[in-house]
């Protein structure tokens, strides 16, 4: 197992280093950032002189490798537009977009694995029907539709919550929440349906097709005719073996939770990474997109990893390590 | 005479479908007695494991008992359906599915496995289960149960697997044991000590054994009595000695014609000619008369007649006598 853990480890390590590599090629190849730096009223020497000092004389695999070097101690430089360093503007922005993604997600988890589970079961039942019929909407509208029409409906119709912003939030130091406030709280219920909802249909309609599939496996009969109690058959014998694919699907789909909170939090204007990154496309801010990038690809990869490590903890077929004999 | 532990009656399973009713078993009767290995062979298609499993209650839908009866020790169990069903089962009948590498959980480990069964079916605690599992794997020849018990299925191999199957299926003590291709999926030699396994345990403790298989060998080797179904009918029921020395039933005779005997030498293996009906599509008459050598006008007109026809041994117009010689 430790040889595995250290193989996927390596593998993380490569796919970070090739994202870095792309996020760096943005300062060279999307324009010349001196252009962006100086105005209009600039001699050749000025030119030089920060070339220069920002260091893009040096040969491209220098460049790189001080790029990574500065990266791996959380160092992306200054942000153009802002002119503070993009570390602290990602760190300051970064709990809005975990809060609302980790809201989602668990509303996508226990939403998506409760419904999926109660229509394989049911499956011949209205209600049942009823939910898979609703759960075509989930999977076919986009987001932002989603996030303006729940907005229209309660918000402006309704009055109930708040349509844009993340309400008070509260400063716990180098963390800012909107967990403690009733305003923060209310503020998230919108943001964080929008975000989750395709999500649990999704992972709604994965959970029914895997338990469909594994209630008609020879062990589930064999459990049937040993007379152990369907309540056991659902959730002993056939949830378990439903998870698998479930958490690897599950796990890429939390991470595309927090890489495309960029829509919903351009809907409701949330403060979080995601709005922050929309801002600095639109201004060509170099530094915040290639730092955003870089987080991005991190968060997937180091979910990817805690995924492969919970295969281990469901299914004891991979941990080969144990394997007596017996043959 | 004891009441059988088994016993069904004129049992007929139907199946509706968009081009009619299919019957998969029609009018079929039969006993089992504690400690009574009772063998049911035929082709694929003959209705042998739908008999078991409308017997132990788990017909796929929409296949349906439509008339007849099952009886447990007596009792009426074709009828009973939800809880009343699923506490008869496991404590007084268990079965053993053909392939022991998918009938086991492979999330949970036997132990875990066994110890929810007799936990569901006996008034045991925890730990007392736990002894009884051990000791379940014992009895089936599991060597170090209490060191195994905490392995998971994929950890044994197939022969062993289908030990603790047996193990499974036998450990809140049924009165009947339904063994559905127990030895199919196993290799040659394993397949010899599962039979001997089976056997042993049916003798030891008085179980009631309902063995499906279409291997003439293993019915040979392990049944007292022998039960041949085609097309969903029982074509010959009898003491296994006799069905296989002296099979009344032309289909039974074409049925041992064609299976190999390793003393015989190179003698050359009759086959019956022709395949068994579909369902959807069955002959008018006795449904084995378009192979039949021995078929007359009668058997294309009317259906084959009861056992009784032929001292409860063969349904068969035409019956094969002790002194015919094997022709099919």
């Amino acid at each position: 197992m430790l040889a595995y853990i250290i193989r996927r480890v390596a593998q993380s390590v490569l796919v970070l280093l090739v994202t870095g590599f792309v996020a760096f090629s943005m300062f060279s190849f999307v324009g010349d950032p001196i252009d962006n730096m100086l105005g209009q009223e600039r001699t050749q020497a000025d030119v030089e002189r920060l070339r220069t000092q920002l260091g893009l004389d040096q040969p491209f695999p220098v460049q790189y490798y001080k790029f990574l070097e500065q990266a791996v101690q959380g160092n992306f430089g200054l942000s153009y537009r802002q002119g503070r360093p993009v570390s602290e503007i990602l760190v300051e922005r970064l709990p809005a977009t975990l809060e609302l993604a980790a809201v989602s997600g668990l509303l996508a988890l226990a939403g998506g694995i409760g419904f999926g589970i109660f229509t394989a079961i049911r499956r011949r039942g209205p209600s049942a029907s009823t939910i898979m019929t609703l759960s075509l909407i989930g999977v076919s509208l986009p987001t932002f539709l989603i996030g303006i029409l729940l907005i229209y409906l309660f918000s402006v119709e309704l009055g109930w919550l708040p349509s844009f912003g993340r309400g008070q939030v509260v400063d716990l130091g180098w963390w800012s929440t909107g967990f403690l406030t009733e305003s923060g709280l209310k503020a998230l219920i919108l943001p964080a349906i929008t975000l989750g909802l395709y999500q649990m249909t999704l992972i709604m309609r994965l959970v029914r097709t895997e338990m469909l599939e594994v209630l008609r496996m020879d062990y589930i009969r064999f459990a049937r005719a040993r007379g152990i109690r369907e309540k056991s058959i659902n959730f002993r014998h056939a949830l378990k073996n439903t998870l698998v694919p479930v958490i690897t699907i599950t796990g890429l789909q939390l991470g595309s939770i927090i890489a495309f909170a960029i829509i919903t939090e351009t809907v409701f204007q949330w403060p979080g990474v995601g709005l922050l990154f929309i801002n600095a496309i639109q201004f060509v801010d170099i530094p915040v997109m290639a730092a955003y990038l870089m987080m991005i690809s991190v968060m997937f990869v180091g979910i990817n990893l805690i995924v492969d490590m919970l295969y281990f903890a469901i299914d004891p077929r991979l941990r080969v390590d144990r394997t007596a004999g017996g043959h | 005479m004891t009441t059988p532990v088994l016993s069904v009656r004129d049992l007929v399973v139907e199946i509706p479908t968009r081009r009619g009713v299919l019957r998969p078993v029609d009018q079929v009767s039969y006993d089992i007695h504690a400690g009574e290995i009772l063998g049911v062979v035929g082709e694929s298609g003959a209705g042998k494991s739908m008999t078991g499993n409308a017997v132990i209650g788990l017909l796929d839908r929409p296949a349906r008992i439509v008339s007849g009866e099952v009886l447990l020790s007596g009792e009426p169990v074709h009828a009973l359906k939800g809880e009343r069903l699923r506490k008869l089962r496991g404590k007084k009948m268990g079965m053993i599915f053909q392939d022991p590498l998918t009938s086991l959980n492979p999330l949970l480990t036997i132990g875990e496995q066994l110890t929810e069964t007799i936990l569901e079916h006996l008034d045991v605690t925890q730990s007392e289960a736990r002894e009884r599992a051990i000791a379940a794997l014992d009895e089936v020849g599991i060597p170090a149960a209490r060191q195994r018990i905490g392995s998971y299925p994929h950890e044994f191999s197939g022969g062993m697997r289908q030990r603790v199957v047996i193990a499974l299926a036998l450990c809140a003590e049924p009165d009947l044991v339904i063994a559905d291709e127990p030895t199919t999926a196993l290799d040659v030699s394993v397949q010899a000590q599962i039979v001997a396994l089976l056997k042993r345990l049916c003798r030891e403790k008085g179980v009631a054994v309902m063995l499906v298989t279409h291997d003439m060998g293993v019915i040979a080797e392990a049944a007292d009595r022998v039960a041949v179904m085609y097309a969903g009918r029982l074509a010959e029921l009898g003491p296994v000695r006799e069905v296989i020395t002296n099979a009344r039933h032309p289909y039974t005779a074409g049925l041992m014609a064609s299976t190999p005997v390793a003393s015989q030498g190179h003698r050359r293996l009759r086959q019956i000619p022709g395949a068994m009906p579909r369902l959807d599509n069955l002959p008018s008459g006795c449904a084995f008369h378009p192979r039949c050598d021995r078929a007359e006008p009668r058997c294309r007109e009317e259906p084959g007649p009861s056992l009784e026809a032929c001292d409860g041994r063969a349904a068969c117009w035409f019956p094969l006598t002790e002194k015919t010689e094997v022709s099919a």
